[in-house]
Formats: structure tokens, C-alpha cells, sequence
């Protein structure tokens, strides 16, 4: 069931650099979520800026007392809509529609893997933290950002008793370099490469090269893509992703999706 | 007072004067949770055609100023498929079903896919979408690589295209239109004198956006169609031309995002409007507007839509 909501804004807090959290009151949604499901959002009320705007939910349920019934998103502040929902103040409204796409597949995990290992590319810590909370997991969390600063969520995720490992590009943190190359030394260097299920989130270089080395690896492995939006309920076909099936629609077939079934091309994000 | 708001247009009869325009509702089950269908004066599907379409490569939107750009590129699942999967749920919802055709390779599959059409009695009407900026006559073949002329940029092939249609269905045929040209009344003309029903305008307008860094198209086919707002006053001034210009009645469309909008529509010579891009922005906003127009009637004292449709007082 999908929801087309007004939710008061409870919080909208800055929580790193350009990085905000956001916490809507909405239990329609909050209970039904998904973890890897989306809202869409309308960030203002009027036709500037003109379409709505695709978040992964962060948080949302009744399991934990903080979240009942409400959700939280995660953003960065990047263009003209995301800097207007920086803006929101706590008691103003928000029209949102979700809970949208498919969400991540545990089930799949306990069949085919006994490990997890999580990837977040900056931001990709969103939905992630959300699927950590819901499912108890045997495993870890890498996450990659360009610098210390960007590390979101490094907490919440030690707290759930999953071993937090940092890339960071310059350094400043953990491994130096790529949260790709990371993850190859972890499955090169432990038991991981055996029985395992990637879920990863981030830009689609870094999903693109989860594909190559889940592939090398024969593990399997779950994306979370982006692709530009309007209706966000599988209605315009504007928002395709080439498979080995064919086109599919990233707001209704995704946007999880299993990494061997992308065709990487020139065109998405 | 309790304002006449019905329309007919030939066969078809609307409860109401506000439908749901091809291409931004998809075949409505996607709108099931969120919008009472049932109160929608009608459904236009996606366009189909004779084939399964792929559709044209992503990107395929980008947001633009009061708008949006789009290249689906007429991605469809094809005629059988809609018939077993797509119309059976389209018809329990009760509401006229308009069914949206286009041709991949020329007129003959248009005078195929209506004679196919013609068989089946849920269906209401059939709209001969003869003015998709997003497909050349060349199947799959970008427009941006292939200058091809559209059906709906031609009056003798307008001509001929409905008059073939015309042949083989006894259905409501609506004929919709292209802004992509110097005089859309000649078009219009031709539709209505081939034995279209009822016409339907406008399309979306040609439009390109650049990505300056990296200096590449925004929408990867290169052009693509311009819908919302943006385009809104362009539609009005067409609607108001071809209104002066024929008989048969005209669906407005093309960035309605309000009553108002809508009004200003009725007023230019509709006889019924259809909410597209909207459908992304709000998806409620059919059922607002419908409640509106009645308001705005009651409030005016205009007893039925025939009064509203070309209203303007010049
Ligand atoms: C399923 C999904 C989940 C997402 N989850 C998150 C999240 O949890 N946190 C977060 O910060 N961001 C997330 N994004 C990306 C987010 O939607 C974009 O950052 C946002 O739309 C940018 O809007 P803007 O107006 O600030 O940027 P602008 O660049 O001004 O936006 C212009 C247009 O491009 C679209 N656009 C720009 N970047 C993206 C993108 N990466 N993906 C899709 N559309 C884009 C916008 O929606 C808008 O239509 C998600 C995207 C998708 C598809
Ligand atoms: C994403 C998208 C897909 C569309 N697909 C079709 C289509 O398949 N057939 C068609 O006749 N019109 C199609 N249209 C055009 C709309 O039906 C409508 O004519 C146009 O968008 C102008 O109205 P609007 O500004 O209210 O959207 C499409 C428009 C959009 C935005
Ligand atoms: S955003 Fe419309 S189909 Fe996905």
C-alpha cells in the first residue's frame, strides 16, 4: 500500500557538512516501510522546484521507541530542492508519497549466505542503517567517504554489533583510498568470500565495481541505484535502468537490485 | 444549483470533463492507493502499439523550469499484452477507457490496431496519438538522428491516416495533436473533416537541455518533449485557435496544474481537459480540480459545461 501524506516536520538537524537528518511524523508509512524502500517528496509548495525528490528511508518503525511512527531521511544538501529541505522547520508540512520500490531481500540472505557485508558510499549509509536495524546480521559495515568529516552513522552501526570498517580517500581515516578496494582486501584476507550477501549503497561507480568484484568473487550482491524520477510509482517509465531482462523501472522493480543483472552503460548517474 | 457536468463527445460519455492524459497515468493501477479512480472522468491509456516497445535508452527526464523534459519513447508492452493484462484492470475501475494507439512503422498499423480496438466493448474511445515528439517513423531510431516528419506536422497526412481509421471503427475517434507546428488549425481541420470525433491538444513540445560540464545532452536521445506549466500558455492560444477554426469538440490539455488552469482551458474552447505532468507533481489533484470546476460553476452561476466551453468574452 502506498501513501500520499502531509507530515509534519518533527526535526531537521544538521548532522555533518552538508549533511542533514530530517524526521517526519507520518505512521501510515512508518509502519509499512521497508528497509531500501524510498519516499517522494515535494520539498516546496510551489512549482519551483517542479518535481518531487527521491529519498531512501533512514529510519522508520515501531521496533525502536525513537522512530514510532515516524521516518527519518538522510540527505545531502546538493542542489536547489535538497537545500530547500534543509530549510524545513520543525512544525511545518511536508507532502510525501511512499513507501515506494521493492526494499533490500533478507530472506534471500538467510537462504543463500550466513555473512553480510554492507558497502555505503557516503550517503549510502541511509538505507542501510535501516536494514541493520531490522534484520540481525552477521557481519560488517564498510563505509567510504572522501574524507573523516563525511562519516555518517559510524555509531548506530558499532551499537548494532556490526564491525564498522572506514575507507576514506584521503587518508584521514581507516584504509586510504577506495571502499571498493577495501572490500577486495576483506575478501581476499578472511573467510568472507565464502557464503556471503553485499548490500551496497553509493554512487554507481562504486556500485558498478561491487557488480565486477561480487562477479570475480561469485558472491552475490544487492544495489541500491538512482535514477532521475517524476511519478515514483512506476507510472511514466522515466525512470529505466538497462537489464539482462530489459529496461526496468528503479522506483517499481528496484531500486534494489541483484548487481549481475545491470548492464552498466555510458547513461545512468 | 447543481451545474450539468456532463460531457458527450459523440459516444463517449463523461461524467465528468476532467481525464487523466496518456502517458502520465499509466494504465492507473500504479494510482490505485492514492487516488479514488473511480471519481476520474476518464483514462487514457499509454499509447500502444502493434509490438512490444523497449522505449528509448535512459536518461529519459530531466526537470526543467515550470516543467519537465521527457523521451520515453512509446515503451510498451504491445497491443496483446494490453488486451489480456492492462485493460481487464482498467475496466473493473468502472470509468470510461480511452486507449491510446501509435504507429512503429506506418499508417497501416494504425488502421490494424484499430480494427482490433473496434471488437472490444469496454473500450470507449479510441485516441490516435499521431504527435509523440519521442519516435520517429523509423522505428527506434532517436529523433535527434532522424529529422522525421510526424503524422500530426502534415494536413494530407492527417487526412489520410484518420480517414483509413475512420474506416474500419465505428468507435469515438480522437485525434491528438502536435504543437510542433506553424498552424495547428490545418491539422485540426483535416482531423475533423477525415471523421475524427473529437481532437486532442497538445502534445508535448519539442525541447533540448544541455549538462554544461559534461557538455552533453540532459535526456539521452537529445530532443525530448516539454510538458507542465511551462507550456501552458502555448496550449491555451492553440486551443483558442483551433476553436474558432472547427466543429467537433476539443480535450485541452498541457500544463493544468489547478482549477484555474483548467478553467482558463474550458473558457479557450474545451469541451474537456486532461491532466498530465500534474499526475507526478500531485496525484490527487484530478479529484481537486473536478470538485473546483463544479465550485467555480455554482459560484458563477453557469448552469452546464456546453456554457463554460469557449466562454471567453472578447
Ligand atoms: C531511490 C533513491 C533514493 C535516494 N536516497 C537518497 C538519500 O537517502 N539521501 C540523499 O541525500 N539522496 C538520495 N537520493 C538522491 C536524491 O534524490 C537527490 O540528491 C536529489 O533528488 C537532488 O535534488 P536537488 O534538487 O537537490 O538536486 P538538483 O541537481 O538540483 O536536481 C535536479 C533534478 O535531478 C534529480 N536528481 C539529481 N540527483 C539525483 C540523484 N542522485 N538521483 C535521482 N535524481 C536526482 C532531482 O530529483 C531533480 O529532478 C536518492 C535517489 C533515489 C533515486
Ligand atoms: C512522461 C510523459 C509521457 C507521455 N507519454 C505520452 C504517450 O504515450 N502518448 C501521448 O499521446 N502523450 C504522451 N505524453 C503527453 C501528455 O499526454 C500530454 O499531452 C502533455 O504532457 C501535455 O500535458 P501536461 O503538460 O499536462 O503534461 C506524455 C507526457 C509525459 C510527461
Ligand atoms: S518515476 Fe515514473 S516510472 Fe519510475
Amino acid at each position: 500500500m502506498i501513501f500520499q501524506i502531509k507530515a509534519k516536520v518533527f526535526e531537521n538537524i544538521r548532522v555533518a557538512q552538508e549533511y542533514y537528518k530530517i524526521i517526519l511524523f507520518c505512521p501510515a508509512i512508518a509502519e509499512s516501510a521497508k528497509p531500501g524502500q524510498f519516499v517522494n517528496i515535494k520539498v516546496s509548495d510551489t512549482i519551483e522546484p517542479f518535481l518531487r525528490r527521491p529519498f531512501s528511508i533512514h529510519q522508520a518503525g515501531n521496533q525502536y521507541p525513537e522512530t514510532k511512527n515516524r521516518i527519518e531521511i538522510l540527505y545531502a544538501a546538493v542542489g536547489i530542492g535538497t537545500q530547500l529541505l534543509a530549510q524545513k522547520k520543525p512544525g511545518e508540512f511536508l507532502d510525501i508519497i511512499g513507501p515506494l520500490g521493492n526494499g533490500f531481500n533478507y530472506m534471500d540472505s538467510k537462504q543463500k549466505a550466513t555473512r553480510q557485508i554492507l558497502v555505503a558510499g557516503g550517503m549510502g549509509v541511509a538505507p542501510l542503517l535501516f536494514f541493520a536495524k531490522r534484520y540481525p546480521l552477521n557481519g560488517m559495515i564498510l563505509i567510504g567517504t572522501k574524507t573523516k568529516n563525511q562519516i555518517l552513522c559510524e555509531k548506530d552501526f558499532e551499537k548494532l554489533g556490526l564491525d564498522v570498517k572506514i575507507a576514506t580517500d584521503d587518508g584521514s581515516r581507516g584504509f586510504k583510498g577506495r571502499v571498493t578496494e577495501l572490500l577486495k582486501n576483506v575478501l581476499r584476507t578472511t573467510q568472507y568470500a565464502r557464503r556471503t550477501m553485499i548490500y551496497a549503497c553509493g554512487p554507481h561507480p562504486m556500485l558498478q565495481e561491487i557488480s565486477r568484484i561480487s562477479k570475480k568473487y561469485n558472491i552475490q550482491a544487492q544495489i541500491s541505484l538512482e535514477e532521475h524520477m517524476c511519478c515514483g510509482v512506476g507510472a511514466c517509465l522515466g525512470c529505466v535502468i538497462e537489464t539482462k531482462q530489459g529496461y526496468k523501472r528503479v522506483c517499481k522493480e528496484g531500486p534494489i537490485f541483484n548487481a549481475q543483472e545491470i548492464i552498466w552503460g555510458k547513461n545512468t548517474l | 444549483m447543481k451545474p450539468n457536468f456532463c460531457v458527450n463527445i459523440d459516444k463517449l460519455r463523461l461524467k465528468n470533463p476532467v481525464i487523466v492524459a496518456s502517458g502520465t497515468f499509466g494504465y492507473a493501477e500504479e494510482f490505485k492507493d492514492i487516488v479514488d479512480l473511480k471519481k476520474l472522468g476518464g483514462i487514457v491509456s499509454k499509447t500502444i502499439t502493434l509490438n512490444p516497445r523497449k522505449g528509448n535508452p535512459p536518461p529519459r527526464t530531466c526537470e526543467t523550469p515550470a516543467g519537465m523534459l521527457n523521451s520515453i519513447g512509446l515503451e510498451n508492452p504491445g497491443v496483446k499484452v494490453f488486451l489480456k493484462e492492462k485493460l481487464p484492470v482498467l475496466k473493473k475501475i468502472g470509468v470510461p477507457i480511452i486507449v491510446s494507439i501509435a504507429s512503429e512503422s506506418g499508417p497501416e498499423e494504425f488502421v490494424s490496431l484499430a480494427k482490433q480496438l473496434d471488437k472490444i466493448a469496454c473500450i470507449a474511445a479510441i485516441e490516435l496519438n499521431i504527435s509523440c515528439p519521442n519516435v520517429s517513423r523509423l522505428a527506434g531510431v532517436p529523433v535527434s538522428r532522424c529529422a522525421d516528419k510526424l503524422i500530426s506536422q502534415d494536413a494530407d497526412s492527417t487526412y489520410a491516416l484518420v480517414n483509413a481509421v475512420r474506416k474500419v471503427t465505428k468507435k469515438t475517434l480522437i485525434t491528438k495533436l502536435s504543437p510542433n507546428i506553424t498552424d495547428i488549425t490545418e491539422i485540426a481541420s483535416a482531423a475533423q473533416t477525415a471523421g475524427s470525433n473529437a481532437v486532442s491538444l497538445i502534445n508535448t513540445i519539442a525541447a533540448m537541455s544541455i549538462d554544461i560540464e559534461k557538455k552533453s545532452f540532459k535526456i539521452a536521445s537529445g530532443v525530448a518533449g516539454l510538458s507542465g506549466p511551462a507550456i501552458k500558455p502555448i496550449a491555451v492560444r492553440m486551443v483558442w485557435e483551433v476553436y474558432q477554426k472547427i466543429k467537433i469538440p476539443i480535450i485541452g490539455m498541457g500544463g493544468i496544474m489547478n482549477t484555474a488552469d483548467a478553467i482558463e482551458f474550458f473558457l479557450a474552447g474545451s469541451s474537456a481537459i486532461a491532466i498530465g505532468t500534474a499526475n507526478f507533481i500531485n496525484p490527487g489533484i484530478n479529484v481537486e480540480i473536478i470538485d473546483g470546476i463544479k465550485k467555480y460553476m455554482i459560484k458563477n452561476k453557469i448552469k452546464g459545461l456546453k456554457n463554460l466551453t469557449g466562454g471567453l468574452i472578447i
